[in-house]
């Protein structure tokens, strides 16, 4: 509950109140002060875990992507070239632009279906309950092994048209495309839920009221409370999109040619490909996490800027 | 306070995303064999001291590349432990997944003592870990020089496996469709006996080849040891061993066997894609089709078809003198001891190696067959390029062996000379595109593959 919250009634409701309200933030204070003595002890574990696991690999792979090197233990600084040859890379190119079709294809098809799942499954129906738990479930399968059957599946099909994934690159892309859609749809439509509970109902009333018809309350109503949610989900799917690694490397392993290969596989390849590239690799990975981080930080200004105060 | 806990909601579930993520990884088997418990330490002392000269504190660490051995080194590396009291590990990497987990091994603090390189390109990668073999007691026991792997002075690796490729056949198969091994001494017979296998393939009830499949587990077969074909003629006719730029000079032949290959099949070219090399097997020991290509060390897979049954011929592509052509042999697994790793490990690693190959337990385990284990499981099978060599009992190898006497010159692995994975791959998708549709467009996509993609590759790893 925020401090200010208290403050805010003061103006509305002087007199007996305030007296209580100073009582109220005395003990607000002393307890605040409490945490702040043990904010060590909270803070310690994550942030131990977070510079192990992330700031140390993550300062080491900067200053690798300048070296060549086998092993990461010894690396001799080469300057640029790994960015050089990097850049020069068309696969890598190709890749980009894979991967951001990818990425805003299924943003939209992930976000449209989870959406409209929340809607059909916060209606009052019967059951409601375990469809919410059958579709969330994909989710609690890892990419590897879902990347498999779904290749298992696709494949025979297409073969029936003699065909298969590994020969055309967008046979790859729709695959991809399903493979994610099936998999994290569940998992969007939960926190899409969660918002939709969370829209007072005096509100929905309200517009009802004055006479707006669905369409109108979805639009002006649901959507502009849901924000918050409509954030997040989207922040998830796009940077998942970028990210995909396992689902690609099971599902198609880049075939045709690298042609399906995308931007976290690429630099995977190149890391392991050929002897002496694995400088080129790193440089790849740090420019990839330039992209996805530009890309996060604008569509999170995008969708906040639209977000309204409840 | 909704907004906040949808906040934490998401957290967690970004979290949890990110675990499941992590359950993707490639999976590798690790074994610690138990130090010697105390008797048995005694009891090694003395043989420890009488045959190895420093064994003290050092210990072993082994980073094998077969995982079709692994079951093998583990109890190796215990009784070897038992027996002199030195630690060995043993850890196996995943199929197709060496480099990788080399590459992360060697940068740990424990990183392996001994690890293997494919040749002279994987030497390339990891010669500064590769310590000098030439004055070890293991070098000694080399039969021939030809098995070590030298960065110029410095012998930089021991080839400990020997082995051999062609096309297995089904010997009882063949006799159905009218042929024996006779009428086939070269390429122009080979594509008569399979494309008449595949005229009268309803009739018979079988076909002339297994699928070629292109799934990572099988593709190797084609994209490296099949393409080896055209790499050894060429090397062959130019007098040379290595090259930065290939000619393609043999690639018209290696698309008459590949036609070959797939055209009578199994299956339907454009599905290579999605078979493996389980797929492979299963079609050759439910007899289904008569040939297929592999090597020496797929013997367990179609022992079951009898080992009077299994034959073996040459890979014939049509290139000139191939009527004296044997089957390919050679080796892509060679030992090197990592020169980074502690004096007392290097020793330790050394004796390891020398016990391997010479003590009776190490040599039967690496050459035996059948119950050659001392738990009573099935050894190795392997021909070691080492005096202690035992006579084989895979029928396999021995058929490779009548080769040789017969006086058949066997093709050298060049493969090892293939300048990348990337080259590889390239090749091998190259081929599976035009498997699928077979123009001259497509080809010509494998001929760039294979010609440009050698030069541009031997360029880029230098």
């Amino acid at each position: 509950m925020p401090v200010h919250w208290f403050f805010m009634r003061v103006k509305s409701a002087k007199g007996i109140w305030t007296r209580n309200l100073y009582q109220l933030k005395r003990e607000v204070d002393s307890v605040e002060k409490a945490i702040k003595r043990y904010l060590p002890i909270f803070v310690l574990p994550t942030l131990a875990a977070f510079v192990i696991g992330f700031i140390a690999p993550f300062i080491m792979g900067v200053g690798l992507s300048f070296c060549e090197f086998t092993t990461v233990k010894d690396a001799k600084f080469v300057g640029l070239s790994n960015y050089v040859k990097a850049f020069q890379d068309t696969i890598f190119r190709h890749s980009f632009w894979y991967t951001a079709l990818f990425a805003i294809v299924s943003l939209i098809v992930i976000n449209v279906c989870a959406f409209a799942l929340a809607l059909a499954l916060t209606r009052k129906m019967r059951g409601t309950n375990i469809f919410r738990t059958i579709f969330f479930m994909p989710n609690l399968i890892g990419g590897i092994v879902l990347g498999y059957i779904w290749q298992l599946i696709f494949n025979g099909i297409l073969a029936k048209y003699s065909t298969a994934l590994a020969l055309n690159q967008w046979l790859g892309f729709w695959g991809l495309i399903i493979l994610v859609s099936w998999q994290q749809i569940g998992y969007m439509m939960i926190i899409y839920i969660a918002g939709l509970q969370s829209i007072p109902g005096e509100v929905m009333e309200a517009a009802q009221i004055d006479g707006a018809t669905g369409w109108q309350r979805l639009c002006k109503v649901t959507i502009p409370m849901m924000m918050p949610s409509i954030t997040i989900c989207t922040f998830l799917s796009i940077t998942n999109g970028f990210k995909l690694f396992d689902q690609n490397l099971s599902l198609t392993a880049g075939e045709p040619s690298k042609l399906s290969e995308m931007m976290a596989l690429n630099i995977y390849n190149t890391f392991y490909g050929r002897s002496g590239w694995e400088g080129v690799g790193q440089a790849k990975a740090v420019i990839f996490f330039v992209i996805v981080v530009a890309i996060g930080l604008v569509q999170l200004r995008a969708t906040r800027s639209k977000e309204v105060q409840q | 306070m909704k907004k906040r806990s949808l906040l934490a909601l998401a957290m967690v579930g970004a979290l949890s995303v990110s675990m499941l993520a992590g359950c993707g990884s490639s999976s590798t088997k690790e074994t610690q064999a138990p130090a010697g418990s105390e008797a048995a330490t005694e009891a090694a002392g003395e043989s420890a001291a009488a045959d190895s000269t420093t064994a003290g504190d050092g210990k072993v660490y082994y980073l094998n590349f077969k995982p079709e051995q692994d079951a093998q080194w583990q109890e190796l590396a215990k009784l070897y432990t038992e027996e002199t009291g030195v630690p060995v590990t043993v850890l196996t990497a995943a199929s197709g997944n060496y480099e990788t987990t080399l590459k992360s091994e060697m940068a740990k603090t424990d990183a392996p003592t001994l690890f293997q390189v494919n040749g002279p390109v994987g030497l390339a990668s990891w010669k500064d870990y590769c310590y000098d073999l030439k004055d070890s007691k293991i070098a000694g026991e080399l039969t021939n020089d030809e098995f070590a792997l030298m960065d110029g002075d410095s012998m930089a690796g021991i080839g400990y496996v020997i082995e051999t490729y062609g096309i297995i056949y089904n010997k009882g198969l063949l006799e159905k469709a009218g042929y024996t091994q006779d009428d086939i001494k070269g390429f122009d017979d080979l594509k008569k006996v399979a494309e008449d296998i595949t005229a009268r393939k309803d009739e018979l009830g079988f076909s002339a080849f297994t699928s070629a499949g292109m799934d990572g587990s099988s593709d190797w077969r084609f994209k490296t040891h099949l393409a080896n074909l055209p790499i050894y003629y060429e090397y062959k006719a130019d007098g040379i061993d290595t090259t930065d730029a290939i000619k393609g000079t043999y690639l018209d032949n290696y698309r008459n066997i590949w036609d070959l290959y797939i055209n009578n099949a199994t299956c339907d070219p454009a599905l290579l894609s999605t078979k493996t090399g389980d797929d492979a097997v299963a079609e050759f020991v439910t007899e289904q089709a008569v040939f297929y290509q592999n090597g020496t060390w797929a013997y367990n897979d179609v022992a079951e078809i009898g080992d009077d049954n299994l034959g073996m011929l040459p890979i014939y592509i049509g290139a000139e003198g191939e009527d004296k052509q044997g089957l390919c042999t050679g080796t892509e697994n060679y030992w090197c001891v990592n020169s980074k790793a502690s004096e007392a490990d290097i020793q330790a690693t050394l004796d390891f190696m020398y016990w391997c190959v010479t003590s009776e337990v190490g040599t039967k385990a690496m050459c035996g067959g059948e119950g050659a284990m001392p738990s009573g499981d099935a050894g190795m099978g392997f021909v070691i390029p080492f005096k202690g060599n035992l006579e084989s009992t895979n029928p396999l190898v021995n058929i490779a062996n009548q080769y040789v006497a017969d006086g058949y010159t066997p093709v050298a692995w060049t493969f090892s000379t293939m300048p990348s994975e990337e080259w590889k791959n390239g090749v091998g998708s190259a081929l599976t595109t035009y498997a699928a549709d077979q123009t001259d467009d497509n080809w010509n996509a494998v001929v760039t593959a294979f010609v440009d993609g050698w030069a541009s590759e031997a360029a880029a790893s230098k």
